[in-house]
């Protein structure tokens, strides 16, 4: 019975979001740490090193990490407030069952009782309704070991198909367009290698307030000589001083890449050398491309023919260059084709597999990269491996001592997901780092999907607005109460180092999966005493696949500041052991051998060559139209992360942008007679919002933006549209059509909620 | 003591706006909880240009000259401390006087507080805490040699004029060589089938845009 157990204002009461503040020990200038922990944030993909203070089992506050490789002390404002997370009023510190008498819905119960109770659900729905009647969804925030556990735990424990995770909708169409390309997914280039590039095109990435430490290596690469060519329907900060802005329509993005490819074709600045050495399928995505004139790109994309064709010369004639991409193109129903229309450019320029020329996705959680490689998607097993392969599935059985037959097959996308429980075909959730009430689009159907389940729990460190929902509630670990590795943007895993202990009854996340599965009685491979010997046996799961850990440990992360994968533990060429293998940080490199192609050629196919990929232009789903004239696209603000469940929390953070703004351009603005600061109604064809506006002239005059980490009446997901990539299932977070107004009245919430609520 | 070749570079241009330097200025173990940074949008509804602003440490201190307690010092190494306590009237004549608007009155402690180049990090060997932190190393703190290889699209300048009065500050601040570019502030402009010239020349004083130790005039 999933529907939220008393009124929310209640809820929120009781467990937040409430702000936390710099005091007691945190605030004093006196009290010195008892020691300083070496880790990294627990926010976005960069992964910026950093130094927690810690005295009596709490973070007081933090130091830089100079001596970090990739941030050297810097960080964005999330990173240096992050630690404000911890002794947090609304911090979970016991196990919670649905109550609707307790205050705020919620009665605090025994931990050991909880685990049974959520056993006894599970197996009740199991027999009645069948083992996949039971679905997980895990995310991409959790260290590597999690998400292997969990890939593991559904599927040898719970026997059910269904898992999926919060990359779905962050990590995939890159993910997809890699594997199609390349063979491999992962960022080709360590970051310093941008430093002394010719041209630096970013495409649909906010760098700088999503990724903040990637602005410093875009812009000491310009200072240096680099031309910046960013596109996006904002003047993002990145944009500001870029050497050519490509505005681009939300939704056209294929249309500018084949538009530039073509002239690039035409004028002949490609490499035709490297195209017939190293790829295949050139000839067809010319064929392709021949149709998207400069007129016509022009007319479809909104970029004026000028600068595609100014981009076209730059990216061309260039001799290095690095191209980086990010949500704002893989969100979308087309997000895949987005993702392969700029591999065509980088491999017709063939400036791929060598210092100071680079591809790369810039990967939006903490662990956007790891999270995706070792079996949490419903697709994959671990080390980057099939579930419908029937060797990958033979090799993953002999790891997990299981017979293969009883590994279920494919599961479904999470958003699927929650169309099955709407459909009545799963019954019961387990979650774990996953917000989907605020992080889902069209979040009013995923509201009535959760009311649906007949049994809801989810593992958290803070009551998040999907869990409201849930019958019990167990109290999980922050990133700091626990170890692991994480793999950040550039693919180097990286160890997250304990620095407290979990508070109360709380419980690292891999022990409260290991308690189900021994209160299930399935205890069969959940006996695992810690993260470090989750990742022995990780090791040996993605020993010869293509995300190959093998031949990492913790002692070499720590010795090398980080480990590029693959890291075989034998050398692929002789299968000698190679216990110093110092992993790859650049892919494919001129003779480099992997254990796809064995010599072949640089790439992951039998071949060794990539694949070019004809990336056709779709028009957007729900695009705009005569009745909602406008696009809206959606997206984030530096001070707040994901769903907010964390940095809602936060009252610095909360401080410097407290609450959602539609941004409007003065062009729009003055033909719907709205001023700076006016309340504001945007709708779509699934819900409405009123919101202030903020007048501004760096988005598009057809377009408005609001950023997404605020639940409820302030969640722009309310507007979103649930079309999906057909390959990836990204959803279409960045473009729909809408309509905006000027408000009737101010939002009923006004005076009854605080700003992060 | 600061080391005497390490020097504080502001480049605005690098700004993002992120206020890191803002967040972690109040983390300081001397000035927990309290920020000395000022950081703006300068025009928001026209430009996502801000500024951080931190305090210049002039060589001839106007807060430090028109304070009738004499509770601002100046250090031997040229470093601006906020307000000695037991001297502070908290008159705001600084706050005032200021031409580049940094000290800050708190009326709750009564006294004068403003950036003091994070004093006891520096003394440390540490760089101050904002230029550690800062994604965008907009605030830089680091050797001539450092910020003249890092930044050879513009110089450092560390004389001011506001009128008649000509200001020598500690903190440099970075200003775009001849020939730089206009920012993009409008996205109109990029639709346009006619680009806009986007070419900004600065009014440096003294002449020769080589000359990294040029005046400007502000």
């Amino acid at each position: 019975m999933a529907t939220i157990p008393v009124d929310e204002l209640k809820i929120i009461q009781q467990f937040g979001p409430h702000l936390a503040w710099m005091a007691g020990e945190r605030l004093s200038t006196s009290v010195e740490p008892e020691k300083l922990v070496k880790t990294h944030c627990c926010f976005c993909g960069q992964q910026c090193g950093i130094q927690l203070k810690v005295r009596d089992n709490e973070v007081i506050g933090f130091e830089p990490w100079e001596d970090f490789p990739f941030n050297r002390g810097m960080l964005c404002p999330k990173g240096v407030k992050r630690y404000l997370q911890g002794s947090h009023p609304d911090r979970l510190t016991s196990a919670l069952r649905r109550d609707p008498t307790a205050p705020g819905g919620f009665a605090p119960m025994a931990y050991t009782e909880a685990i049974a109770k959520v056993a006894a659900e599970i197996q009740r729905i199991q027999s009645t309704h069948g083992n996949s009647a039971i679905a997980m969804l895990s995310g991409a925030s959790l260290t590597t070991e999690k998400t292997y556990l969990n890939g593991k735990f559904a599927r040898v424990c719970l026997k059910t198909p269904y898992i999926d995770y919060n990359g779905r909708l962050c990590m995939v169409s890159a993910g997809a367009a890699n594997k199609k390309a390349f063979g491999i997914d992962r960022t080709t280039n360590p970051w310093s290698d941008m430093i002394g590039t010719d041209v630096i095109w970013v495409a649909g990435s906010n760098v700088a307030e999503c990724s903040p430490i990637t602005t410093n290596y875009i812009w000491q690469a310009r200072e240096l000589g680099a031309k910046v060519i960013v596109q996006d329907p904002r003047i993002t900060p990145i944009a500001r001083t870029c050497d050519l802005f490509l505005p681009v329509k939300p939704g056209r993005d294929a249309a500018v890449f084949a538009g530039v490819l073509n002239l690039m074709i035409e004028n002949g600045w490609i490499d035709r050398p490297f195209i017939e050495q190293h790829t295949v399928g050139f000839e067809q995505v010319a064929e392709y491309c021949k149709q998207w004139t400069a007129a016509k790109t022009a007319e479809v994309s909104g970029v004026p023919e000028r600068s595609l064709r100014q981009a076209a010369e730059w990216w061309g004639k260039a001799n290095s260059s690095f191209l980086l991409h990010a949500r704002g193109i893989e969100h979308h129903s087309n997000g895949v084709q987005n993702a392969l229309g700029t591999i065509n450019l980088v491999l017709a320029s063939g400036r791929i597999g060598r210092p100071k020329s680079g591809y790369g996705t810039i990967t939006g959680q903490a662990n956007g990269q790891g999270g995706r490689e070792h079996g949490q998607k419903c697709d994959q097993l671990p080390g980057w491996r099939d579930i419908a392969n029937p060797e990958h599935r033979k090799y993953i059985a002999s790891v997990w001592k299981v017979d293969e037959k009883d590994i279920p097959g494919p599961g479904v996308d999470a958003y699927e997901l929650f169309r099955k429980i709407d459909a009545g075909e799963i019954k019961g959730l387990i979650s774990m780092c996953f917000n989907p009430k605020v992080s889902l689009p069209d979040n009013n159907f995923i509201t009535r999907a959760l009311e649906k389940l007949e049994f809801y729990v989810a593992i958290d460190f803070f009551l998040n607005d999907t869990a409201r929902h849930a019958d019990f509630v167990l109290p999980g670990s922050l990133q700091e109460e626990d170890e692991g590795v994480v793999a950040q943007v550039e693919g180097r895993v990286i160890k997250i180092n304990k620095a407290v202990d979990c508070p109360g009854e709380a419980r690292p996340d891999w022990v409260i999966v290991q308690d189900i599965a021994r209160a299930l009685n399935r205890p069969h491979g959940f006996t695992f005493n810690s993260p470090r010997e989750i990742f022995e046996e990780l090791r040996i799961a993605s020993k010869g696949g293509v995300a190959d850990y093998s031949g990492i440990t913790y002692e070499k992360i720590e010795k090398r500041f980080g480990v590029f994968w693959p890291c075989p533990s034998h050398d692929y060429k002789t299968g000698e052991p190679a216990p110093d293998h110092p992993g790859t940080p650049r892919l494919f490199e001129p003779g480099s051998y992997n254990p796809v192609a064995k010599g072949a050629g640089p790439f992951y196919f039998a071949d060794g060559k990539a694949r070019f990929n004809v990336a056709d232009y779709r028009v957007p789903i729900d695009d705009i139209s005569e009745e909602y004239p406008f696009f809206l696209t959606t997206g984030r603000v530096v001070s707040q992360f994901l769903s907010g469940t964390q940095t809602r929390r936060i009252g610095p953070l909360v401080d410097q942008y407290p609450e959602p703004r539609i941004e409007v351009h003065p062009r729009l603005a003055e033909k719907l007679g709205i001023k700076d600061g006016d309340w504001t109604t945007a709708e779509t064809r699934r819900g409405t919002i009123t919101l202030k506006a903020m007048v501004v002239t760096t988005i598009r005059p057809d377009t408005i933006f609001i950023p997404y980490h605020w639940a409820g009446k302030k969640s722009a997901n309310q507007l979103t549209v649930a079309a999906q990539d057909p390959i990836s299932k990204i959803p279409q977070y960045k473009v729909c059509g809408c309509r905006v107004r000027k408000a009737d009245a101010p939002p009923d919430y006004v005076g009854k909620l605080e700003a992060q609520q | 003591m600061k080391p005497e070749h390490l020097h504080f570079f502001i480049d605005p241009n690098r700004c993002i706006g992120c206020q890191a330097c803002v967040q972690a200025c109040s983390e300081c173990d001397t000035h927990r909880g309290t920020s000395m940074i000022h950081l703006e949008y300068v025009e928001r509804s026209s430009s996502v240009q801000t500024v951080p602003v931190v305090c210049m440490h002039c060589e001839q201190p106007t807060c430090a000259e028109v304070c009738p307690a004499d509770a601002i010092k100046r250090t031997g190494d040229g470093v601006v401390q906020s307000a000695r306590k037991p001297r502070c009237i908290a008159c705001g004549n600084c706050v005032v006087a200021c031409p580049f608007g940094v000290p800050e009155l708190y009326e709750d402690k009564q006294i004068m507080m403003k950036c003091d180049m994070c004093y006891d990090r520096a003394t440390a060997g540490k760089k101050p805490m904002c230029a550690t932190v800062c994604p965008s190393q907009a605030l830089f703190f680091g050797t001539r040699e450092q910020i003249e290889q890092l930044r050879p699209m513009s110089m450092p300048t560390n004389q001011f004029r506001f009128g008649n009065q000509t200001i020598t500050t500690r903190v440099n601040m970075m200003v775009p060589r001849s020939g730089a570019q206009r920012p993009l502030v409008n996205v109109t402009d990029a639709m346009d089938e006619k680009p806009r010239a986007r070419t900004v020349s600065l009014p440096v004083a003294g002449g020769g845009a080589a000359d990294p130790f040029a005046e400007v005039e502000v």
